[in-house]
């Protein structure tokens, strides 16, 4: 069977574009909020991350940290996000919903019992930042036999031999970093760069979809159109920041932005 | 679970970094995978290295003042009756405590790896302070990670930390504590770790970190070993070795020498942090019975809630109050080598006020922790039980905070 995810990389690329994949954090700054978000810039995105906050989150920046420990004061909890996404994919439900998040909460609620959970939510697929290769061999294992992607990150510092290892254990999608960063970060490194080391990861094997992340924004995006897909979450939660300060409509502010990013890359 | 015997603790832990099967491992971003792999080989290089060797015994010797003394607590031991009581007055440290050895191995590692720039994380101050001096003994540049609340309570630290020409970044995340700072820390090295080495101050974070650490304070006990033996011509029958426990890399440093020994005859006793009597927050995972959890990359009895969100901790020592601890001294209570229990506010202030009293010592809040453990146990014990406290750092850095609770210049 196709994956939801693999679907959706074959419609942006029949559209000669990269997918737009978003990035939010659950419960940020409300249960309902974050889900009417979600609802809401999905008709612009082509698959949505959402986040499960954590409160000691060691590789991400300032915009993604304010809206996680947002979520976290409002009460989010690991079965509202669940239960989030499983509201999102009853009216959505060709829109790949991936889940991100730290492992201590996986650990917590049970490997086994957590992608239970995943799978009677319609999760897509999962990306834990702090699960690299080869510590995550079992876990993305497990994850395949339930049918939920497991998503490999590849940095910039990821060596050759690592990188082919790295593919081979891969399932149908890899995230690239695009710099030594943590999310959020401004671009450091130019586009054409960025672009010659995300084609030696996608040249090693066409089959996979490779996105890009980390420092993307509405300035930057248009660069680096030739990927498979994009990634944007700073710029997505700084928006909200901005909106809950101005107190102005998060959900509609939002999606303009998805929207104007959308465009970019059409 | 099991305990092996000839090879250092740092040192029994599985292919992928874990003591135990469980405890510690690597939980890092993907990025850090290449500095962490390579300054993995850099130090497994090294530590063979007969000159490296030799380079380390000598600043040991000659900036760090090795080996500090051993010294009977008679006025104290008279007092409270019952066993005899010793400290080793690792405070006589350059700097003030133990955190110079692991410091100063790190500015080393740094040098040979052809790093300039070094940053590290920090709670007491001590941590950071020592790797401000270390850094500019070394000519390398220094940036230092710390909770806005520690700024504010070990003033003496930061001051000496900007002597050194080190810039502290404030973190104000979180508890704005030792915890926000490591986070930080790990955080910054993410984004420069391709001209940057990172020190993690104790024997925590991803599994190369705890074993540079615990083989850097080992000294302590590798001194320790060779005073008790010319003190009482052979190891007594009954001894004690009380340390506080923070991340542990005093405790480990301490005891790494007599771990294999029978626990009848050489006993280890940790002491966490158990926060103000009257609040339900403490930072004592071990002896409070924390869950296992995944903190700063390793896995460890850690203070959380159920979903696995870090909890916030308390404790009048800066040093003490983090909700991990390291994956060794996990391993050393499942294995029930060594025994944990916890001292609060009120009781360190106690035993800080008891031991200043009697002795010419003036430890910290964190060894006053393992001064108040001492104090209570010594007077129901024979009088040929030695028990030794790591005195392991000065009090001058506690000024404002025992003028403030003590009344006291
Ligand atoms: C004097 C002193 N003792 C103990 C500690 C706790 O750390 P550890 O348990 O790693 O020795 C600290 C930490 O800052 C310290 O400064």
């Amino acid at each position: 069977m196709v994956s939801l995810i693999n679907e959706a990389f074959r419609r942006a690329r029949d559209a000669k574009r990269p997918a737009l994949i978003t990035y939010t954090v659950a419960g940020d700054n409300s249960k309902k909020k974050s889900l009417d978000i979600l609802k809401s810039i999905s008709t612009h995105a082509d698959i949505c991350e959402l986040g499960f906050p954590h409160n000691t989150p060691i590789a991400d920046g300032g915009q993604i940290q304010t809206s996680a420990y947002r979520a976290i004061k409002n009460g989010i909890k690991i079965n509202d996000v669940f239960k989030i996404a499983r509201e999102f994919k009853l009216s959505k439900k060709t829109t790949p919903i991936i889940l991100m998040g730290y492992y201590n909460m996986i650990y917590q609620y049970d490997e086994n019992k957590f992608l239970k959970k995943c799978g009677s939510s319609k999760i897509d697929g999962l990306i834990v930042v702090d699960l690299p290769y080869p510590e995550n061999k079992s876990f993305s294992k497990k994850c395949k036999r339930k049918g939920i992607n497991f998503i490999q990150l590849v940095s910039p510092t990821t060596s050759n031999i690592r990188l082919k290892k790295i593919i081979r254990d891969s399932h149908d999608m890899l995230y690239y970093i695009s710099m030594l960063s943590t999310t959020g970060g401004k671009l450091k490194v130019s586009p054409q760069n960025i672009l010659k080391n995300y084609f030696k990861i996608k040249n090693q094997n066409k089959s996979k979809n490779v996105v890009i992340g980390f420092g993307i924004t509405g300035k930057t995006i248009k660069s680096l159109k030739k990927a498979d897909g994009l990634v944007v979450g700073s710029a997505i939660c700084k928006e909200i920041s901005k909106s809950i300060k101005k107190r102005q409509n998060a959900v509609t502010n939002v999606t303009n932005v998805v929207k104007r990013l959308k465009n970019k890359i059409k | 679970m099991k305990l092996k015997k000839g090879i250092p603790l740092i040192d029994q832990h599985d292919q992928f970094g874990f003591w135990g099967k469980r405890f510690g491992g690597s939980f890092i971003p993907e990025t850090l995978k290449k500095p962490v792999e390579d300054l993995t080989e850099e130090f497994k290089k090294l530590r063979k290295d007969k000159k490296f060797i030799k380079k380390r015994d000598y600043y040991f010797k000659n900036y760090i003042g090795s080996p500090t003394s051993f010294v009977k607590l008679k006025n104290l031991s008279n007092h409270l009756g019952g066993a005899q009581i010793w400290a080793k007055v690792v405070s006589e440290a350059n700097g003030g405590a133990h955190k110079i050895y692991n410091a100063t191995v790190h500015a080393l590692l740094c040098k040979a790896m052809g790093k300039k720039y070094i940053v590290g994380d920090t709670g007491a101050g001590y941590a950071g302070k020592m790797l401000s001096m270390a850094a500019k003994k070394f000519g390398l540049k220094c940036k230092i990670f710390m909770g806005a609340k520690d700024i504010k309570r070990q003033k003496p630290n930061c001051d000496a930390m900007k002597k050194n020409g080190a810039e502290i970044v404030p973190v104000y995340s979180g508890s704005q504590t030792l915890v926000d700072a490591v986070s930080e820390c790990m955080r910054y090295w993410v984004s420069n770790c391709d001209n940057t080495h990172m020190c993690v101050g104790s024997t925590v974070g991803p599994n190369i970190f705890v074993k540079i650490c615990g083989w850097s304070t080992a000294q302590i006990s590798r001194e320790l070993k060779l005073q008790i033996k010319s003190e009482f011509k052979k190891i007594p029958k009954k001894i004690k070795l009380i340390n506080c426990v923070g991340g542990g890399s005093s405790a480990y440093g301490f005891w790494s020498e007599f771990i294999d020994f029978n626990k009848k005859q050489i006993e280890l006793i940790g002491v966490e942090a158990g926060g103000p009597e009257k609040s339900k927050l403490h930072a004592a995972p071990l002896s409070r019975n924390a869950k296992i959890g995944v903190l700063h990359g390793a896995a460890s009895y850690v203070c959380q809630d159920k979903e696995g969100q870090i909890n916030t901790t308390e404790s009048i020592s800066a040093g003490l109050d983090y909700p991990g601890v390291s994956p060794i001294h996990c391993f050393l209570k499942d294995t029930k080598r060594a025994r944990y229990t916890y001292a609060t506010d009120e009781e360190a202030l106690n035993a800080h006020v008891m031991v200043t009293k009697f002795e010419n010592l003036n430890p910290s809040l964190e060894p006053s922790h393992a001064f108040a453990e001492a104090i209570k146990i010594a007077p129901k014990l024979s009088k040929d039980t030695i028990i030794i406290v790591n005195s392991c750092g000065d009090a001058k850095k506690d000024r404002d905070i025992l003028k403030e609770r003590l009344g006291k210049n």
